[in-house]
Formats: structure tokens, sequence, C-alpha cells
């Protein structure tokens, strides 16, 4: 197997004041060279965890990683000294936030920013690196990028300020580039012009990307392969064909009927959207059984007796469901 | 206006000469205006210009869509309905009265018609307060309710949101943020309004929780004959709920269509790069994920003419010299563009 990145049987614990709460509960999965992972869930499901966790940046207490191993390019990140991990994030794998005001350094000018992992990585002089984040300002698509470097980050839209961000994973050519809900805090135009900037590096890069985010339709427009979390978990893995076409696990149908769809509305009838009931479980304590169980519309015994484990169902198809092994308990009421 | 202000529990107010229904409520020509950099002594040296010339009429029953961009006005527009800002010029009529003439008291019992649903369910209720007395605040001003048949109503209100009434004693804090927002929504038909500004009440909570939400909201219409402006940046939902929807850009409306297959005669360049740039649920349908360039110009100086022209793939000079008058272009669809009027819109 020649992954770029494996992660095997990864566990993030957090202390509470309620005891320890899981937020990540043994995710394994991979990502290959220049493939777009989408890894989609609800707030809360982990998934922001999961990525913090692959660059060692969960601080610890109150964090606990535990994993078999978290394999890049070969190395086990786990086994790294943190000076060592610090070398490959940055360089080898970056990250772009959601939020960008809150990301970017508030006081330092966007040039020194964009600069700055050319100058800590690569250790080439200033001048060198503030030519070559020109280049970048300039691919990011900042219109005059000379003049902007010394503007700050207050001076800019949100939507140039991700443009900024973005800039500032790519000058180090990164192999794998992790976007935690790079577009949530844009406008629609804003959040089409970013994806189409990550499409478009991803495609001249040769870059992996693993993105992280709840919109469905964003993964679907971006994403090769998807793993849908739920409570920590990894509930299903799919291209993305199949998953939209024919999803296995209750809760990825839910998310995908529960959306409304823009096209092909006939009429001004109101089809009622489903919804899932309930709400997320919390994640202190043990559960037994299938965590999404209480909230499933098609959950039987079993379900809450015996978690469920993420097995084929066709195809490379994976889910974490009994109606695997027991079909006949789907039905649907409508 | 010639309307007959009936003193009794009519609801439905008709003009004097032709019979026809009065509007639940009608904006002319609306204005706002926020100062900048003024004080007490010194004058302004520019103003944002969040509204700038916004008319349409929200008949009863009636769900009235407002989607844009943010700083596009919206959240100002539902306010500026609500009496809570006043307008720097332009009318507002609710029930055919008009907000201007209108002294403290009566502005009042119109202010009980109408109530607001918040985007933020986790700010807009006070964590000291139980949820029976954040229910039953509105109804405070009403006297002769006692204590226990305002609980009644508030157990009531409960169910009617999907929680239960045990809830009552609890506090927002333990809650989940879609169980707040049902809170929210009970505390705004506790009054029975007959309009309800509702102002991005779903885009802070998971798709899931935004499904059981929308869908109350569509009975609670149902159930109470209610209308909503519904005030959200997500074309999917404001689509999937509204009647009529008006896409408004740097203040003012560039395009208001029936949602009839609003997505496909949708006209105005704005709207159909709003619907383009909406990512489909769909792998097998990868567009063109960026139909528009550039970002939206700053509402303190807007640009010349057509406001949309410097993003606009179609713009010719005379949209960068005359702004577009929002016309009718077909029974109910106005769109305020120079390349849908007069000339198809088969080359576009």
């Amino acid at each position: 197997m020649n992954h770029l990145l494996e992660v095997d049987n990864l566990h993030v614990q957090f202390d509470t004041p309620q005891g320890p709460a899981s937020a990540v509960d043994g995710a394994s999965f991979h990502i290959s060279h220049g493939e777009t992972l989408g890894l989609v869930g609800e707030s809360g499901c982990g998934k922001t965890v999961t990525s913090l966790s692959i660059l060692g940046l969960i601080p610890s207490p109150p964090g606990y990683i535990k994993a078999d191993r978290i394999l890049f390019k070969g190395r086990n990140l786990l086994n790294l000294s943190s000076e060592d991990v610090r070398k490959i994030r940055g360089r080898e794998i970056a990250m772009i936030f959601q939020e960008p005001m809150t990301s970017l350094n508030p006081v330092l000018p966007i040039g020194r920013q964009v600069a700055e992992p050319l100058i800590a990585h690569k250790g080439i002089s200033k001048a060198k690196a503030f030519k070559e984040a020109i280049k970048w300002l300039d691919y990011v698509k900042i219109p005059e990028a000379r003049k902007r470097l010394y503007d700050y980050p207050h001076q800019l839209s949100g939507g140039m300020r991700q443009r900024i961000m973005i800039a500032m994973a790519m000058v180090c050519h990164p192999q794998l580039l992790i976007a935690d809900e790079p577009t949530t805090a844009l406008d629609v135009t804003i959040q089409a012009q970013i994806l189409s900037l990550i499409a478009g590096l991803k495609e001249e890069l040769n870059m992996s990307v693993l993105l992280i985010t709840h919109d469905l339709g964003v993964v679907a427009q971006m994403a090769d392969r998807v793993l849908v979390m739920y409570a920590g978990e990894i509930v299903e893995e799919a291209d993305v064909m199949s998953l939209y076409d024919r999803p296995f696990h209750p809760y990825t149908e839910g998310l995908l009927r529960s959306m409304p769809i823009l096209d092909k509305q006939i009429g001004d009838k109101l089809h009622r959207l489903t919804e899932i009931s309930g709400i997320a479980p919390c994640t202190t304590g043990l559960t037994q059984g299938c965590k999404f169980a209480d909230r499933c519309p098609f959950a039987f015994p079993l379900c809450s007796e015996k978690r469920p484990e993420l097995l084929e169902v066709k195809d490379g198809q994976r889910a974490r469901c009994w109606l695997r092994d027991y079909p006949e308990k789907r039905r649907h009421h409508d | 206006m010639a309307s007959v202000l009936d003193a009794g529990s009519g609801i439905i107010r008709k003009r004097e000469d032709i019979m026809i229904e009065t509007p639940l409520i009608e904006v002319h020509d609306l204005v706002k205006y926020f100062p900048l950099g003024g004080s007490l002594l010194k004058k302004p040296h520019s103003w944002v210009k969040a509204v700038n010339g916004v008319s349409f009429k929200v008949e009863k029953g009636e769900t009235f869509g407002v989607v844009g961009e943010s700083g596009c006005g919206k959240t100002t527009l539902g306010r500026l309905i609500l009496g809570l800002i006043s307008p720097s010029s332009g009318r507002i009529e609710f029930d055919g009265k008009d907000f201007s003439t209108l002294n403290n008291t009566e502005m009042r019992s119109v202010r009980r018609r109408m109530q607001i649903i918040f985007q933020d369910p986790y700010s807009s209720l006070d964590p000291r307060m139980k949820v029976f007395s954040i229910i039953t605040e509105p109804m405070r001003s009403i006297k002769d309710l006692s204590r226990n048949s305002r609980r009644e109503l508030a157990a009531d209100l409960l169910k009617r949101v999907g929680l239960r009434p045990e809830d009552l004693d609890k506090y927002p804090h333990e809650f989940s943020g879609g169980q707040r927002q049902r809170i929210g929504i009970a505390r705004s038909i506790c009054m029975r309004p007959e309009l309800i500004v509702a102002d991005e009440p779903v885009s802070s909570l998971d798709v899931s929780i935004q499904a059981q939400v929308i869908n109350l909201m569509a009975k609670l219409r149902e159930d109470y004959n209610l209308s909503y402006i519904f005030i959200s940046h997500d074309l999917r939902v404001v689509n999937y709920l509204c009647n009529k929807i008006a896409v408004m850009y740097l203040g003012a409306i560039v395009e208001l269509a029936p949602k009839h297959c609003f997505t496909t005669i949708a006209r105005h360049p704005y709207t159909r790069a709003l619907l383009e740039s909406v990512p489909q649920p769909n792998p097998h349908q990868r567009g063109k994920l960026s139909p528009m360039e550039g970002d939206v110009s700053s509402p303190i100086n807007l640009p010349s003419g057509c406001t949309f022209h410097t993003r606009c793939h179609y713009a010719t000079d005379k949209c960068r010299k005359i702004a577009p008058p929002l016309l009718q272009v077909e029974p109910g669809h106005y769109v305020a563009c120079w390349l849908n009027q007069g000339r198809g819109f088969e080359d576009y």
C-alpha cells in the first residue's frame, strides 16, 4: 500500500468535568496521491479534531491522541519528535482554517505572513521569500499583489483573507492540504471562487486535499472519495458517485434527503423535508450499540446492543451499520 | 390611502372603492443610510447606503423571501419593517397603516402583530431566564392573564414547536442549538402575530436540524395563517419555503419573482450567478465552479449606474451610467436590468 497518508484506529479523548469525552473513536482512513477526500459531518462529530490530530495540534492535556499509526509518506508521525513534526507541518502538510480573520495575525502585514513559512522552513532570504510571496499572491488572484504586501488583514474582505490563507498554505508546495471548512464563512459567490481556486491548485500541483465540510453540495462538487462522520465515528466511506447515488448508512441517507434541492421543483406544492429526528448524542460515557440507533428510522433491538463495524457493503463502499447483515430491516415508510 | 380601519376584529379590511385586500405590508421606496464618522458637532463624512430605494408588497399568508450576500441590506430591511429603526426616507404600511403617522400607543399595538426570529439561538435567549419567562415575556403587557393561564399557554406553545411542557422550568443552556431555535419560535408566535420576520433562522444550524426547523416553520404557517418575511443568504432554503423571492444587491432589489419555477425564470445576471454558485449536491452535475469574478462593491461608494456592473459579464456603457428601473417583465416578475427590457433573453 502506497498511500500518502494512512491513519489507523485513531482515538482522541478530551478530559472534561463530566469525565473523558471521546471526540474521535477509532477512525481509520487513507488519502492517496492527488486525491481529494471529503470529510463530512455535523458540528461536534469530530471532523476538525481528526485533522488537527494528524498535524499534532491537539493540546495535551486536555486532549489525548491514541492511534495504531499515522503514516505520512511511510513515516509514523506519532513516533516523531515535536521538532520533526513541526518540520512537516506547514511544509509538507498545510492547513487552511474556517475563519480567515481569526487565523491570520492582525498585527502583521500580509506579505510577511505569506513569506514566513518559506523563511522558517526553507531558510531562504527575506527578499527572496517576499518575491515568492508576490508570485503566490498573484496566483491566488489578489489584485495588485505588490502594493498589497504591506496591507493588514483587516483591510481585506473575507474572500481576500481566505485567498491569503491559501497563498500561505501553498508557498512551500505541500503534498497534502487540509482545508477545514474553507468556505463556510463566505458568501456563495465567493465560495465558488475559492473552491475553484483550490480545485485548480490541486490539479496543477498534483496535491492531495482533505476537505472538511458540513456542506454536501461542496463535497459533491469537489471530492473524489467521501468519509461521513457521526459522533466521532466514520459511519460510511465511499467514492463520491456511489455515496450520492446509493447511500447505505441511514445517517448519510438522512443528510442527503434533509437538504432542500434547488432545481427541478415543479409547482408550488411543498414536499416536507425529510428530517432526522432527535439530536446528536453526547460523547461522554460509553454507548454499547450503534451511536445513531436512537435517531435511526430502521433501528431494531440489535442496534442498541452491539456496535456495528465499518465493513464493505459493495465495491469498496463501506458502512458501519447492521443493515448490511439484515437488509430486510430497511423499510421506507413513504 | 383610503383604507377602512374597522375597529372590530375583522381581519380583512377593504378599500372603499375597489374590493381588494390591503396587503399586509407595503413598502414604498424605502431608504436607510447610516452615518459614518459623524459626532454631535461634526457632520458625517460619508454614509453607508444600506437600503437604497426598496419597494414591495407582502400579501396575507404569503412567505416573502429576501436573498442576498452579506452586506446587501437584507437585515436592515427586516429591522425597518419591524419598526426597530426608522427609515431615512420612504414609507412602510402595515395593514394600511403608515408607520410614520402612528403615535407610540398605536405603534405598540401594531408591533404586537409582528414578531421576529433571530439568527443566533445562543445570543437571542437570555441565559438567566427560564424558558417559561422567555416565552411569556411578550405576554406580560397583557395584564389580565393569571400566571396559571400563562403557564398553560406556554406549555401549549412548547408542544406546538416540538418541545415538552416539562421544559418550561429549564434554562436555555440545557438545550441544543435546534431546540433553542424552537424556543425562539415559540416566543415569536405567543402573541399570535400576523407577520414574522425571520432573519437567517436556520443558518447557524446543522443540516439535519435545519430541516426540522424549516418543517416546523412551514407547519406553523398553516396553523396560524402566518405571513413570513424570510431573510436568508441560502437560496436553497428560500426557494424551498417562499412564495415570492426578492434578490437584493447593494441595498436594492434587482429581481423579484414568484417562487413558481424561480430557478428557471430568473433573468438578472446576478440572480443567475447566485443560482450557479450554489454547489449542487449531485456529483454527476459538476458545473463551472466560479461563474462570477470579483467582490461586492462597498455600500459607501456605490458604483454609478447599475450597481452590479462591476461584476457583470454583460455590462455595457449604458449600465455604467444609468441605473435600470425595476420593471415588470411578466405578471408578478420584476427585473432591474437593461438586458431584459425590450430585448429577449435568448442572447443572454
